[in-house]
Parts: structure tokens; C-alpha cells; sequence
């Protein structure tokens, strides 16, 4: 087993834009709003930084493809920047980049940047593009949501619950969500809901509502990290560490071996697995004290609570409908109103997660901040669940002396 | 000639089937002629599905328990076929998944160009004894709305193997005529018949031509009228024609215009298949085919029908049965209306076809792969086997996967991708002796599929390409409600 990351390399700062349908923005302005709130939080020039990595998805959507967009819209001084795409945990691969460099020691000063300008297709949801000229001939027709739905139909049948017991978990996952994202300025969606809205809500994808789907929005995220010595050196207190930094991509068993029921992740359970060790955590339940999970739809959210082994499998419907991931719950989860009410620019979001955990451990989270906070959970799914990417991500207080 | 026969027979006719009373109630304000066509259903292709899909189904159905490397020659009969220049019969044996050192051949330009097709088989029978002749015919017609022809037409295919050992039906005479009368016409280019008046057509076409084919094919049989059995003729007239040859009036076929309609040129071979299906040793068979001309074949059946498997044919056909009455999803599906398909229909379609041609056993044959080493079947078949505990490379024999046992494991009925039906179904599909694949759901309606139900794989249209006049076939699941038989 490697050494791992933790402790290596804390966040010098991080920035957020507004999420949202923003009709008069660029991408190149979504990325400055992020970049001007990191670089003041870091307290350095542009000069600084060594190198950078730049996180889009749909990149021929928006800003097109390699890094230089990124080194365009912020005029970086001819440094070395790696565009970097994994579906939708894109986000923290450009995070991962920036972290690895500096534990290298290849650049004292790294920067992470993700930007997703999605809201130029003329239509709802995400861009539809080709996926291969060979995929395109065989695949699916499937929307996301159709594709994410299959693991609601998989997992009742395996645990024996009811599709209305189902149907209402669900909703409350929701629920939770847009009820922590009114307390949150920057979200796209800041509404509260009832369960009733969400059951009655008009079917996406069979049995997922329109509430159980995540918003479609522009939104960009950054962070700038270095070493604890050098944030010490350069006056930073109360550091943020990164604790593990793990990643789980399919080959193909879900998708062609029949060993997978389709009720859950095996790429999340393997992150999270090798993540804990890497983190040193023993009972995730206990030891983790807020999580950032990737609810792009409700029963993801649900689903992936046990396969981050916080809920017992079979058990995080309950947990849910018993508030045990509510703000003033057990472990309170998309404490900033997640995917679902946040927003989800996808190349953004994993570094709009990490933004957030950044933020509540500082105690700089406002109205939403979370009392004795330890460790804070990310977590990322791209793909389908038949076949995707999965990060996961921790990060806690600097406890080293220098 | 002698001794060469039918030996097998296969059907298909689409699940769905038209309501003539929903398309009367619709159109009646404009053409009041067609009220006293308002009986009954005709079959109707769903949008996946097209002259070629349906021939791949009546051919499976044929070639059951059949050793496909037996099959030498394949015939594909239709006007509809949806490539003007690229073989259709050659899709429809990769399909099949036939050896490639095989003749494949596309016949149409008339309505009699299956029977023709069939008795041109017959007569050149091959000199192995083993070697079989595949002759497909299948049609999808399209009619203007409020047409005579959107009524009468049906959607439908039928195949039947050749060959000289233990045949089912042996052929015994045949006599063709060629005249050039016109009763329709459908000019390069254009999608709709243009006909002439009934009456004419009646008097001048049926009546003078059919009995001159007739009273040919029974002198060359030395067979008296009344020892015909089964008189195959669609169309309207066939009692009148019967009566007038002498031939019984319980000889005459059904032309099963009232429960799916006239599928054109495939329609005798579908009332041949149909006959068949409950013919006895000993029964004389006359098949007609009426176009610019008339075939006419006669059989008999013998011992050796009572041996063959059941299978489909028309009875299972029809008995799979989903009634349509809403005449705006008929018009959807034939493209008679332009519906707001909305942007996420924009989607290119384009077709490489070099990776088409690269990947044709995986996505036209259905083929997957299976491990010599740990025997796990996997689609598509792969370079490195997919099972964890194993992982060998390059060791994948071919695994045809089309008749393969399955049911779903997940499904979901999306309303955001864009269908020509939606919502679109489409789940995990799981193959009882390993394999599996993400795959559309289709001839299934809302709420009528559930987690571990059985499905069966079909041959079905995916996308069309409408900018360039392609399309894209693949396999997809549906509900197997017929018993499910490997090959």
C-alpha cells in the first residue's frame, strides 16, 4: 500500500461562482468569479502559481477543448496547465492533479479549476452528443436519469421494499436537500419542498420525478493547494489537509458480467474502502462528520450512503426517512444543498464539494455552519451506474506540527 | 425438380394491430367510401420495426433446429425493403449469422415476386442433398391517409426452407404467365401506389388472368378441381375465382384480411405458412401469385409435416396480439404526419461505416464471446475476458446471443430521452448462460415490466438516420411470451 496523500498538502484557498442558469455569463466568467475569491482567500498573485489543472466535461459545449481556455480567461503566465475530464468527476480530478503535483514536489503553488457552462443547448437536461461511433450503434437509448433509475428498480427488488416506500425515501433525499439550500446564497435552487411535491411531481424516468433529478447549471469552482509549509510560511492559519484522495473506475464487470446486481456501485465502495484506509478511518459512521455525496439523481444519493459504509446495506432508505442525513442529523449530508439544489456544472461540482467541506471546517459557512467538525466526505459519480467513474474525497484539519 | 419441397416455415406478423374502426372514425369525414371497410384490425409495423426486421424474425422462426450452414441460398422478396442499392438479403443473413460463401439475393417490382422467387428455388434445387434455399418475403406498405389501401394493407413477413430431403410439402407443378397489366403502379422515387379502378382490375386482371395460371398448373398436375384442398389467392376474389374453377368453397384460404390485412407480396407466402401450420399428409396445396402476371404452384403435403417442431408461424403470430387504437400513432409511425420531435431528436445519426462493417457479427449478428478459459460468456466479445477472476486475453470463441434465455434485472420507462414512442424502455438485460447488456425494451406498454421478467431478443430498426436515408439496426429485448427455444 502507498504512503497515501494525507497530510501532504492542504488548501491554500477556494473560490465558488453562483451557480445557476446564467444567462449573461461566459464560462471564462464563471471561472474569474471562482479565481477572484480564491486568490484573495489564498492571499497570492497569479505569479505564484506553478501550474494548474482545468476540469470540464462537455468542454465542446462551452469553452472547447485542452487547457488553454483556462490559461486564456486568466492570462497564466505560460505555465503548465493538464484540461483533465472523467465524466462527472471531473471536478476532483483536476483537484487530484493539483494535489499530486504538489506532493511531488513539481510545483510548490498548484491550481485546480472547474467550469461547466451548460445552459446554451435550448433545452432541459444535459447535451446530448455522440458517445463513439461504435457505442452509438448499440447502446441504450437513455437519458441520465433513465439510466440512474435502473438502480431504483434493482435495489427494491434486492431488499424487498415496496416502490412506494422506495418513492418516499427518495423524496426525502430531496426534501433535505432543498431545505439546506435556502440557508445558501450561492445555490441554483433555493426553494423548500414538501414529500408530497416530490411524489406527485410529473415522472423524468420511472421512479424518478422531476424532484429527484439534480438542476442543469453554469457554475465554476476552483482551489489553490501547497504545502503545509508553505501556508504556514506564507501566514495561513487553521490549515485544511487532505486526508485521501481515491478513485474507481469500471471495467466493464457491471456492464458484461452478470457477478453485479445493479443495486449498487462497486467503483464507490472501492474508493471509499481504499479512501479510509488512506485516512486512517476506521468507522465511517462515526469518524466522518459531514458528507458532499453526488445526488445527480435521488436514489443515487440513497444508494451511495451504503456503499460509502455509512448506512447498513439494505438500510439508508430508513436512515434517510429518519432524518439521520438532515442538518441537524447524525451525519448531515449536501449541507449546502447538494447536486440536487446547489447545481451541477459538471466539471465543477466535485470541486464545489470540496468548496463547501473547505468552508465548514473553517467555520466560514454562515447560516449553514455544522458544529465539531472533523473529517469531511466528497464524493463523485460519472457515468451510468452500469459503468462509471467514482471519487472519493476527504479532507480534515492539519493536526501536524510543523 | 423432383423431390424438392418446402421443409420448413416461419412467420412473423408485427404485435400491433390497427383498429379500421379508429381509422374509419378519422378519415370518414373526407373519404366516405372506406366506412364499409371498418371491420376488423390490419398488423402494423411498431416504429422499430420494417420489411427487414420482420424478415429476420420469420426467417429465426423458420430456421429453428435447423443447422444454419445448411442454408446455401437466401432470397429475400419485398417492393419495401429499406435499401434501394445495398443488399438487403445479404443484412438479413449477417443477421442470421449464415456462412458468408453463400448466394444472397433481393427480388421485387411486383407483388408476385415471392412466389416466383419460391419457384424458381424449387426448380433449381442444388445437387447436395443437404444444401437448403432460404426464401424470405416481407412487406411494409405505406398508403396515404384516408386511402382504400391504409385499411387494406397489413404489415408481414414469411419464410420457408427448401430443400430436396424429407421436404413437408413436395412441389408437384407449377405454370406461370407474364402480362403487363398494370392495376397499380409505384414509380422510382415515390412512396405511394397509384391504382386503377377495382372493377377493372376485378374483371380484366383476376378473372381473366388467374384462371389461365390455374387451369395451366392442373392440367400439368393432371389434379381435377375439386381435388384442390387449399386454394391460396389474397385478395377479395379468391371465393369468386374458386367457384368459378370448380374448386371447393372449403378449399379456399383465409386471407386474413380481417385480423392483419394484405401484406403485398409476401402475403401468399404468409397464407402458404398459414395453410401449413394445419395442413394434414396428403393435402394439395394451390399457391397463387397475382402481378403483371400470375404464378401458379401446387403441393403436397406429406408424412414428414407431422415431425416438424411447432414453432410461431401465423397462429403465434397473431395470437401476439396488441390492439392499437389510436390512428395518430399509425400516421406517427409511417411518417404520414410531421410530429414535433423536439432538439434532442437533432442528434446526428451518421453511420461510420467502416466500424459497422468492422463490428457486423457483434451488432447485426448479435454475436458475443466466450472464454476458453473460464467459459463466461460476454457481450460484446472482447479482447480480455471480462470476468474478474480471470482476465485472459485474446480467448474469446464467437457465442450467438440472439436466441439466448433472458430476463430483465433493472428497468426504467424514460420520458427525457428522445423515442418515436415513448417513454423509451430500456433496462439491464441478463442472459441465463452469462452475458448481459444495457438494452431497449420494446413492444412493451406502460407498467408491463418488472424486475426477473423473460424476454427473448429481436432483430430491430435503432436509429434513423434521415439526412441520409440510413439506418441502424441492433438487438433489443422483448417480453418472451412465446416459449423460448435454444438453437
Amino acid at each position: 500500500m502507498p504512503t497515501g496523500i494525507r497530510d501532504k498538502v492542504v488548501v491554500l484557498g477556494m473560490g465558488c461562482s453562483k451557480f445557476g442558469e446564467h444567462w449573461d455569463k461566459n464560462a471564462e466568467d464563471l471561472v474569474l468569479d471562482a479565481y477572484e475569491e480564491c486568490l484573495a482567500d489564498a492571499g497570492i498573485e497569479t505569479s505564484q502559481i506553478d501550474a494548474a489543472w482545468f476540469a470540464t466535461a462537455i468542454e465542446e459545449q462551452h469553452v472547447g477543448k485542452s487547457g488553454i481556455p483556462l490559461a486564456v480567461a486568466l492570462r497564466l503566465p505560460l505555465i503548465p496547465i493538464t484540461r483533465v475530464e472523467n465524466y462527472c468527476a471531473s471536478g476532483t480530478e483536476a483537484f487530484r492533479g493539483a494535489v499530486y503535483a504538489v506532493a511531488a514536489g513539481a510545483a510548490d503553488i498548484a491550481l485546480a479549476v472547474g467550469v461547466e457552462k451548460l445552459k446554451d443547448t435550448g433545452y432541459g437536461g444535459l447535451p446530448q452528443r455522440t458517445r463513439g461511433v461504435v457505442n452509438d450503434m448499440m447502446i441504450a437509448n437513455a437519458s441520465a436519469p433513465g439510466a440512474f433509475a435502473q438502480l431504483a428498480s434493482a435495489y427494491r427488488t434486492k431488499h424487498g421494499i415496496s416502490a412506494t416506500d422506495l418513492k418516499r425515501a427518495m423524496a426525502q433525499v430531496s426534501v433535505k436537500s432543498h431545505a439546506n439550500a435556502v440557508k445558501n446564497p450561492r445555490a441554483h435552487l433555493r426553494r423548500e419542498i414538501d414529500i408530497d411535491t416530490v411524489i406527485k411531481a410529473p415522472i423524468v424516468a420511472e421512479p424518478l420525478g422531476l424532484y429527484d433529478c439534480c438542476g442543469v447549471s453554469d457554475g465554476a469552482a476552483c482551489a489553490i493547494v501547497t504545502t503545509p509549509e508553505i501556508a504556514r510560511g506564507l501566514g495561513k492559519q487553521g490549515l485544511i489537509a487532505v486526508k485521501a484522495l481515491q478513485l474507481s473506475v469500471s471495467n466493464g464487470v457491471e456492464a458484461s458480467h452478470n457477478s453485479w446486481d445493479g443495486s449498487y456501485f462497486m467503483t464507490t465502495r472501492r474508493a471509499a474502502t481504499n479512501a479510509y484506509e488512506e485516512a486512517g478511518i476506521r468507522n465511517p459512521r462515526e469518524e466522518i462528520s459531514m458528507a458532499e455525496v453526488h445526488d445527480c439523481f435521488s436514489i443515487t444519493e440513497l444508494v451511495t450512503m451504503e456503499d460509502l459504509f455509512i448506512s447498513k446495506e439494505g438500510n439508508a432508505w430508513r436512515d434517510f426517512l429518519d432524518g439521520f442525513y438532515n442538518s441537524d442529523g447524525g451525519l448531515p449530508c449536501q449541507i449546502d444543498g447538494g447536486l440536487k439544489c446547489f447545481g451541477h456544472p459538471i466539471g465543477a461540482s466535485g470541486l464545489r464539494m470540496l468548496y463547501e467541506g473547505y468552508l465548514q471546517l473553517c467555520g466560514r459557512a454562515e447560516k449553514r455552519q455544522l458544529d465539531a467538525l472533523k473529517l469531511v466526505l466528497t464524493h463523485n459519480l460519472g457515468g451510468f451506474p452500469h459503468q462509471n467513474v467514482a471519487s472519493v474525497s476527504i479532507i480534515g484539519r492539519y493536526e501536524k506540527n510543523v | 425438380m423432383e423431390g424438392s419441397g418446402i421443409v420448413a416455415f416461419g412467420a412473423y406478423v408485427p404485435q400491433l394491430r390497427l383498429s379500421r374502426q379508429a381509422v374509419v372514425q378519422a378519415n370518414a369525414w373526407f373519404n366516405d367510401s372506406i366506412r364499409s371497410l371498418a371491420k376488423g384490425e390490419r398488423s402494423m409495423c411498431n416504429w422499430d420495426e420494417d420489411a427487414l426486421t420482420m424478415a429476420v424474425e420469420a426467417a429465426r422462426d423458420c430456421l429453428q433446429g435447423v443447422d444454419r450452414g445448411s442454408v446455401r441460398d437466401v432470397v429475400l422478396a419485398s417492393t419495401t425493403l429499406p435499401f434501394a442499392d445495398r443488399q438487403n438479403a445479404g443484412i438479413l443473413a449477417t443477421a442470421l449469422n449464415l456462412p458468408e460463401e453463400i448466394s444472397t439475393s433481393d427480388s421485387g417490382g411486383s407483388q408476385r415476386a415471392a412466389t416466383t422467387d419460391l419457384l424458381r428455388a424449387l426448380k433449381s434445387a442444388p445437387a447436395d442433398p443437404k444444401a437448403l434455399t432460404l426464401v424470405v418475403a416481407s412487406e411494409k406498405r405505406r398508403a396515404k391517409a384516408a386511402s382504400a389501401q391504409e385499411l387494406l394493407f397489413g404489415d408481414g413477413a414469411a419464410a420457408v426452407l427448401l430443400g430436396t430431403t424429407n421436404p413437408i410439402a413436395r412441389l408437384v407443378a407449377s405454370h406461370q404467365i407474364s402480362i403487363d397489366f398494370a392495376d397499380h403502379y409505384r414509380g422510382e422515387g415515390e412512396a405511394f401506389d397509384y391504382s386503377w379502378e377495382e372493377r377493372w382490375v376485378r374483371d380484366e386482371g383476376y378473372r381473366c388472368i388467374v384462371p389461365r395460371a390455374l387451369s395451366g398448373l392442373l392440367e400439368k398436375a393432371g389434379i381435377e378441381p375439386g381435388a384442390v384442398d387449399r386454394f391460396i389467392l389474397p385478395g377479395a376474389v379468391a371465393h369468386d375465382l374458386a367457384k368459378r374453377a370448380g374448386i371447393r368453397a372449403d378449399a379456399v384460404a383465409d386471407t386474413l384480411s380481417g385480423v392483419m390485412g394484405d401484406a403485398g407480396s409476401a402475403q401468399p407466402l404468409v397464407m402458404l405458412v398459414h395453410a401449413l401450420e394445419r395442413a394434414k399428409p396428403g393435402e394439395t396445396i394451390v399457391v397463387i401469385g397475382f402481378g403483371q402476371g400470375s404464378d401458379a404452384i401446387l403441393f403436397k403435403v406429406t408424412d414428414a409435416i407431422t415431425k416438424l417442431a411447432p414453432r410461431r408461424a401465423v397462429a403465434g403470430s397473431l395470437a401476439r396480439r396488441r390492439s392499437e387504437t389510436n390512428y395518430q400513432r399509425y400516421l406517427a409511425f409511417n411518417g404520414l404526419v410531421n410530429m414535433d420531435r423536439g432538439p434532442r431528436s437533432e442528434l446526428d445519426k451518421q453511420t461510420a461505416l467502416s466500424a459497422l462493417y468492422r463490428n457486423r457479427q457483434t451488432i447485426l449478428g448479435f454475436i458475443g464471446g466466450k472464454c476458453r478459459q473460464c467459459g463466461t460468456v460476454q457481450f460484446p466479445k472482447s479482447n480480455v475476458c471480462v470476468n474478474p477472476n480471470c482476465g485472459t486475453t485474446r480467448s474469446q470463441n464467437d457465442h450467438p446471443l440472439a436466441d439466448a434465455h433472458a430476463q430483465i434485472q433493472s428497468w426504467t420507462a424514460d420520458n427525457l430521452t428522445y423515442s418515436p414512442d415513448p417513454p423509451q424502455h430500456f433496462g439491464m438485460i441478463v442472459f441465463e448462460d452469462g452475458g448481459r447488456l444495457m438494452a431497449d425494451i420494446t413492444d412493451v406498454g406502460k407498467g408491463e415490466i418488472d424486475v426477473g421478467m423473460p424476454v427473448r431478443m429481436m432483430f430491430r430498426v435503432k436509429d434513423y438516420d434521415e439526412r441520409r436515408g440510413f439506418r441502424r439496426y441492433f438487438w433489443k429485448a422483448v417480453p418472451a411470451d412465446l416459449p423460448q427455444t435454444a438453437s
